[in-house]
């Protein structure tokens, strides 16, 4: 057990970046329009990581408080996301990103 | 988790991405658990794992993705978001390789028996305002996906 | 075997749960425990739930598998293991496979915090309610799952009705569970807790289990639980998406065999967990009646004497129907099979007369007792209740239960406040 490697608050920021990066690369890449909304919401639970990694760090809870209000507007922000992709769904009949070109000039 | 996410943006069927990412989440949920959280833990089950993704399985079956599926997967400007994720990618190992001794080497220990109750009291008293603020977002969210999602207004 | 017989003991008298005292040995039991529980009682459910809606409807059940057809439920597991296992063809293997998993697992996960007793959860987490509540809601997705991967209409339809109705109700549960844990932070300290353990503690020390506290604000709450429990297990007389009349069998109609016999599992597991909760939250958990109030020795041994006169009532009643057997040579083995399960009831009873057994029993016997009072309701609701239609169960979950959650929260939250006001006012 000695020899086991200390978590420390580094290995949680290192895979804090890593989602984030995993996000960041499933917004801006992907055609479906609802997996790039799933990938909005990775972003942001890497965010919620960081945030309660460092609210450990430094003993207080203000951290742990903070994601809770993270967690509720990703909720806020999913249902208006999705209510504006059944919108534009009804209009075009495809969830394809490449064709969100209506204000294209 | 990792795996999670990657499945997440490279599945092409929506719900296989969708399923992938309850298990990151869900493992998510555990992860605050070792870091002494267990209320945003239990949020995080609640809201995010029975709530959020409830929500987008939904819509992906009211979406009907059959065309979808049998598109190509990535959309035309992967190449210059791939180049854009690499370079954020390196600017983070960057960032992380100088700073990575201003860290303290073994964490504190928190008191975990009463958390709900410390974060009660930060939330209550501190955070009141900011609290009532995200309820009323709630509630302007609630009001404004209702009125996306109408047929008529 | 010494040393053994001392860590048993050991362990027995120790005043933490196994996940609090870190022991995992124990949780290891405690878990093999309660999985052996629930199993059980989901058999027991099985067949009581046959024979009390039959005799609810004055015909008689069933009578030929086994005595007074104690041995229905066995015969169905058989039959359902031998079936064979059907997928559709153009179903997507995977989430076919996945979907009663998922809702076996969130099932039974909700029980590692079900405080039987003092000590005998498994782990008494901080935030017990809020975990329940949680696990309980991933069964929903397991729900859009199954609808989705059958691939086939109705299945769908009856996936969305259900977790579009489990999704409302969960809401009004969670407003009349804050309720709840409201009333439990009037104690000296001025702090609630969210562990279950911790709420059935302070309806002991309040003196009163929450039902009754605020008289009617408790009832209400209580009430609203109640009905939005029922709604969120899908069962009668919200069971619009699992009718047989209606949607052929909602979203388990593509699945056979087995699988099915998953989700049944986790339908009558989710029902004892909710169950759990509501007894745990308003109707004092492990407490007997009048913890307070009736109170000293001969109380206290009084009431001991409650389990194992219960399980001897059950044994009289075995005995009294092998006497009441056809007297005709082809029913002997199940006059014998009555005769022999009577003498196990009685066995048990005297076991329970024991008073080391019957201390540690006590709590699980009566934390049981309420829990089977609920599950009589749920079958007595189903017998006796028409169906509801679907856009009258939102309706009802939505324009009724939802107000109300709110209403009482709010006024129990003033009436808590008063209480500490006037309580300050006349102590100081």
């Amino acid at each position: 057990m000695e020899s086991m490697l200390h978590i420390t608050t580094l290995h949680y920021l290192v895979l804090g970046a890593a989602l984030f990066l995993l996000g960041v690369i499933g917004v801006l890449t992907r055609r479906n329009v609802v997996i790039v909304l799933m990938s909005i919401e990775l972003i942001l639970n890497a965010v919620n990581l960081n945030l309660v990694a460092f609210s450990r760090m430094w003993g207080g809870l203000h951290g742990q408080v903070f994601a809770i209000f993270v967690i509720t507007d990703a909720a806020a922000e999913a249902a208006v996301g999705l209510g504006i992709l059944i919108a534009f769904f009804r209009n075009k009949e495809t969830v394809n990103i490449d064709e969100v070109n209506l204000l294209k000039w | 988790m990792v795996i999670g996410g990657i499945l997440v943006i490279t599945r092409k069927n929506a719900v296989h991405s969708a399923l992938a990412l309850i298990v990151a989440l869900l493992a998510q949920a555990s992860l605050y658990l070792m870091l002494y959280a267990p209320f945003v833990a239990g949020v995080q089950i609640i809201l995010y794992a029975g709530g959020i993704m409830v929500l987008f399985l939904f819509v992906i079956m009211l979406v009907s993705i059959e065309r979808s599926m049998k598109e190509r997967q990535f959309n035309s400007q992967w190449v210059v978001g791939t180049i854009a994720a690499v370079a954020l990618g390196g600017l983070f190992i960057a960032v992380y390789a100088k700073g990575k001794n201003t860290f303290p080497e073994h964490a504190l220990s928190v008191v975990e028996d009463t958390n709900t109750q410390e974060v009660a009291k930060l939330l209550y008293g501190q955070y009141m305002f900011a609290f009532e603020i995200a309820s009323l977002l709630l509630l302007v969210a609630i009001i404004g996906a209702v009125v996306m999602a109408k047929k008529r207004i | 075997m010494h040393e053994v017989i001392q860590y048993i003991s050991s362990y027995l008298t120790s005043d933490k749960t196994p996940g609090a005292a870190g022991n995992m040995f124990w949780a290891f039991v405690y878990i093999m425990l309660v999985f052996l529980g629930l199993s059980v009682a989901v058999i027991a459910m099985n067949w009581l739930e046959r024979k009390i809606l039959a005799h609810m409807q004055v015909r008689l059940g069933p009578m030929r598998v086994g005595p007074h057809g104690l041995l229905q439920p066995i015969a169905d597991a058989i039959k359902l293991l031998l079936k064979e296992d059907i997928m559709p063809a153009e179903a997507d293997g995977f989430v076919f496979w996945m979907a009663p998993l998922i809702v076996v697992l969130a099932a039974f996960t909700v029980f590692v915090v079900v405080p039987f007793g003092p000590t005998h959860a498994v782990t008494d987490m901080n935030i017990g309610i809020l975990f329940m509540l949680g696990v309980s809601s991933l069964s929903v997705l397991g729900i859009v799952m199954a609808g989705w991967a059958s691939n086939s209409h109705y299945p769908l339809i009856g996936a969305l009705r259900s977790s579009a109705q489990m999704v409302s109700y969960e809401v009004a549960m969670g407003l009349a569970v804050v309720s709840a844990i409201l009333m439990t932070s009037l104690n000296a300290s001025g702090t609630g807790t969210l562990s279950m353990i911790g709420i059935v503690q302070a309806q002991l020390a309040q003196g009163e289990w929450f039902i009754f506290k605020f008289f009617p604000l408790g009832l209400i709450a209580f009430f609203i639980f109640a009905v939005a429990m029922v709604a969120e297990t899908n069962r009668a007389p919200f069971d619009l998406a699992e009718a047989e009349s209606e949607l052929t069998a909602g979203f388990h109609t593509e699945y056979s065999g087995f699988r099915w016999s998953l989700f049944f599992l986790a339908e009558y597991s989710a029902m004892i967990a909710v169950s759990s909760i509501a007894v745990t939250l308003w109707l004092g958990g492990w407490l007997r009646p009048f913890p307070n109030w009736l109170s000293g020795e001969t109380w206290n041994q009084i009431f001991n004497l409650f389990p194992g006169v219960t399980f001897l009532f059950f044994a009289a009643i075995c005995f009294y129907n092998t006497v009441r057997m056809p007297k005709h040579p082809l029913f002997r083995i199940q006059t014998l099979g009555l005769a022999g399960f009577g003498v196990v009831l009685g066995l048990i009873g005297l076991i329970l007369f024991y008073p080391p057994v019957s201390g540690r029993m006590q709590d699980v016997f009566w934390f049981s007792a309420k829990v089977a009072g609920f599950m009589y309701m749920y079958i007595w609701y189903r017998g006796t209740f028409p169906r509801y239609r679907f856009d009258q169960l939102m309706q009802m979950g939505w324009k009724v239960l939802l107000p109300m959650g709110l209403g009482v929260l709010i006024l129990t939250a003033g009436v808590a406040l008063l209480q500490e006001y006037l309580k300050q006012i006349w102590h100081l």
